[in-house]
């Protein structure tokens, strides 16, 4: 950086106005270049910033709002405080829908991972044939139908005359066969299976797609080190896909814990609450109970929990590159 | 730029954004708005004098109609037709749109005319009519009272007593269906005359390897509470049910007739009575059952008494839920299909002289009966139109007359409050079938539901 003069005159001169070609000038031409260029950005942000503050943020700071009021939704409010996030944590339904929410993880995150990296490793081993094409068409399907055609399609393959139910008792295990979705102890694991059945294809492609990335001279060198097939998979593609499957596990964990649409078609979080998650509490909350200020207080509660588990994920991932 | 310069410059523009979102988001407490500090409604007042009516000028009546249900719009079709100068603007939801937008629309968007859900808190929050001057003026208050009970509000938002605040199309009313087919084939010749009556002929059919009985139980029904409150009135007292509904100070469920009541039940289940994925089943899914064949019993209402006639024409039979011992006292679900009037509608008198004209004129009663399946609302001894002899519709209609008599009637146990049927019967009726559950500590945990909200 240039010296600064310290002189008396240039003092003088640098009040009144700097001489074209001095340092100082050079800065204050610059800086009004950055602001003409900052205002230009600030305007081309300006439409979707608008957008962003007044849905999405404005929502968000209204509902945070309403969680501290006892209000139905037209008549005056109350102003009651924390009570409504007390409610939350003592309301035996209320909290059992978050332990619901964190039980589907299993099946909506950590299956469709799982399967996905065997699949895409699979798939990689004749990734130019046509049955390579095919198979990843076919597995990636569920991730484009509506979930609600999905929710009703499983529905009935879960009926007590369905499809699943059929294939057990051809197989003759009628012991095992039950209306998957109104038994205590299968309905939520069955509603799962359609979260992992949807959300595998998503995961598959991405990581296949992270697969194509790696270096065939890896595998090659560790084929040449006498590496076999199970030892490539662990030494070589699953570190090279930590980003991928940080992706995957950031997405399908959002969607296990704030899932409603699978959950509201297949079995509105019967029987006995069994299935019953926080998105769909917080809208039985709000429209159906009129208790506006505990659904706000429970959807609050909701986004901490989402945002608790999501950015460690984050926070590993980025250590993990560095 | 350094890397903590730039996210504390980042922490400040977040910090922008949020105070921006907060002060747009308005720090006055929500609902402060509505118009009821602004322009409190004219508290009824049908023009003075004469009856009120839709005068000879062009009206146009906003209704806000169930999908789904024929009824409301061919009786709106026929008053058009009787009534040149009246005009409907007819929009339809599913009942559980209607519930959700109920009292946002009776503000923002008022109807004259609109199917009402639960309707306690639209009266308490004065969202609705006050119908009482249209009742005296019309001579509604000469009915027999146990029609309009239920439709009564008072200032506390208890139901049965208090001003009224809607109107019903017709009554409708619960009892057994039967496939008189199946009937036959487990020596059921006619109807039961006693619950042990009953109970003999479910395991007839259980043991002819027919399925007693599909209810519908699944997701957020809790169809057993058909059977179950059939079972309250046949070893208790309607009255009693009544209050609990009504919400009177000090009310229970958890009595001693309703406890062997819910035992009951709980043997039907254990026994193997109930189709085995009755926690699965939806409404549609029982109905479709019932009408192939699939289900000897179905605990139901007659409003679809006109459907089983189309569909099962000659093969189905109603009865009413049999008491104890043979004549003793028994009991029915009967409700009104309540329409209200909004605070602030346009057009009231029109919309009263409407309400009044389907209980009264003979075409609209027919309409009410034929398309309904239901019993007409008004007085004991107006108009009936003729029903075909034997069809199911007639036996609903006779069964409405047997109730009458007893003063059997009952409202829903699930509409004591707003959220106790998803939050209270649903759940535990769905324990209940699970085995997870004993009948006291279903009761209770209703109770517990139902004073979460009363209070």
């Amino acid at each position: 950086m240039p010296q600064r003069q310290t002189g008396p005159t240039s003092g003088l001169r640098e009040v009144m106005s700097p001489a074209p070609g001095s340092p100082e000038s050079r800065r204050r031409a610059r800086r009004a270049r950055r602001l003409r260029r900052d205002g230009l950005a600030w305007l081309l942000v300006a439409p979707a910033g608008i957008a962003y503050v007044l849905f999405v943020l404005r929502p968000m700071a209204q509902s945070v709002q309403f969680s501290f009021y006892d209000w139905d939704g037209v008549t005056q409010s109350t102003w009651v405080g924390l009570d409504n996030y007390v409610q939350v944590f003592q309301n035996s339904e209320l909290y059992g829908s978050i332990v619901n929410a964190f039980e589907l993880i299993v099946y909506f995150s950590i299956i469709p991972v799982a399967l996905g990296l065997f699949t895409a490793n699979t798939i990689r081993s004749f990734a130019t044939s046509r049955l390579a094409l095919v198979s990843r068409t076919v597995l990636f399907l569920p991730q484009i139908i509506p979930l609600v055609a999905a929710g009703i399609m499983w529905t009935w393959l879960y009926a007590s005359n369905g499809t699943v139910n059929q294939v057990l008792r051809i197989i003759g295990l009628d012991r095992v066969t039950r209306a998957w979705l109104g038994d205590f102890g299968s309905a939520l694991p069955a509603v799962g299976v359609i979260g992992a059945w949807v959300h595998f294809g998503l995961c598959m492609l991405l990581l296949l797609a992270g697969m194509t990335k790696i270096d065939p001279a890896l595998y090659e060198a560790a084929r040449i080190d006498g590496a076999g097939p199970v030892r490539e998979f662990f030494a070589i593609t699953l570190p090279s896909l930590r980003q991928e499957i940080s992706v995957c596990i950031t997405v399908t964990v959002i969607a296990a814990l704030a899932s409603f649409d699978i959950i509201y078609i297949s079995t509105q979080g019967g029987p006995g609450n069994q299935t019953l998650v926080p998105g769909l509490a917080i809208y039985r909350l709000a429209f159906f109970s009129r208790e506006v200020g505990l659904a706000s207080a429970l959807a609050v509660v909701l986004m901490v929990l989402v945002l608790g588990v999501v950015l460690p994920l984050q926070r590993l991932n980025r250590e993990g590159d560095s | 730029m350094s890397r903590s310069g730039r996210s504390v410059q980042r922490a400040a523009l977040t910090a922008t954004l949020v105070a921006g979102a907060l002060a747009l988001a308005g720090c006055s407490s929500p609902g402060s708005s509505t118009p009821e500090e602004s322009e409190t409604p004219d508290a009824s007042a049908p023009s003075e004098s004469a009856t009120p009516d839709c005068g000879t000028e062009p009206v146009t009546l906003k209704a806000y109609f169930e999908t789904g249900f024929p009824l409301p719009s061919e009786l709106a079709a026929e008053f058009e037709k009787q009534y040149p100068n009246v005009s409907f603007d007819i929009r339809e939801d599913q009942f559980a749109v209607l519930t959700q937008s109920a009292p946002r629309v009776l503000v923002d968007d008022p109807p004259d005319l609109m199917r009402l859900p639960q309707m306690s808190e639209l009266a308490k929050d004065g969202l609705l009519l006050n119908l009482d001057p249209y009742a005296e003026a019309f001579g509604w208050d000469e009915w027999p009272a146990s029609q309009l009970e239920q439709m009564r509000v008072d200032e506390n938002g208890r139901r049965g007593d208090g001003p009224l605040y809607a109107m019903g199309l017709n009554f409708s009313m619960t009892g057994v269906f039967y496939n008189k087919e199946l009937a036959a084939q487990i020596g059921m010749t006619e109807p039961p005359k006693t619950v042990a009556e009953l109970d003999g002929y479910l395991q007839a059919a259980k043991d002819a390897g027919l399925t007693p009985l599909a209810q519908f139980n699944g997701g957020a029904t809790g169809g057993l509470a058909f059977p179950l409150q059939a079972l309250m009135a046949s070893y208790g007292d309607t009255s009693e049910i009544n209050d609990w509904i009504y919400q009177a100070p000090g009310a229970t469920i958890v009595t001693e007739s309703n406890i062997a009541a819910t035992e009951h039940l709980q043997r039907w289940v254990e026994a193997g009575y109930f189709a085995d994925d009755v926690n699965s089943m939806d409404y549609a899914m029982m109905m479709s059952r019932f009408i192939e064949g699939d289900s000897v019993f179905i605990f139901n209402g007659d409003w679809e008494s006109g459907n089983l006639d189309n569909q099962m024409a000659g093969n189905v039979g109603f009865f009413l839920m049999p008491p104890l011992e043979e004549g003793g006292s028994f009991g029915a679900m009967s409700a009104p299909l309540t329409y209200g009037i909004s605070a602030y509608a346009a057009n009231p008198d029109c919309a009263a002289f409407f309400l009044n004209w389907v209980a009264t004129d003979e075409t609209a009663r027919t309409i009410a009966v034929e398309v309904g399946g239901s019993h007409p609302m008004g007085p004991a001894d107006a108009y009936m139109p003729p029903i075909a002899e034997g069809s199911v519709t007639a036996e609903t209609l006779a069964a409405g007359a047997a109730i009458g008599e007893q003063d059997g009637a009952m409202d829903f146990i699930a509409n004591a409050t707003g959220t106790v049927y998803a939050e209270g019967w649903t759940p535990n009726l769905q324990k209940l079938v699970a085995g997870e559950i004993d009948p006291v500590s279903l009761l209770e945990a209703v109770q517990a539901e139902y004073e979460r909200e009363v209070g």
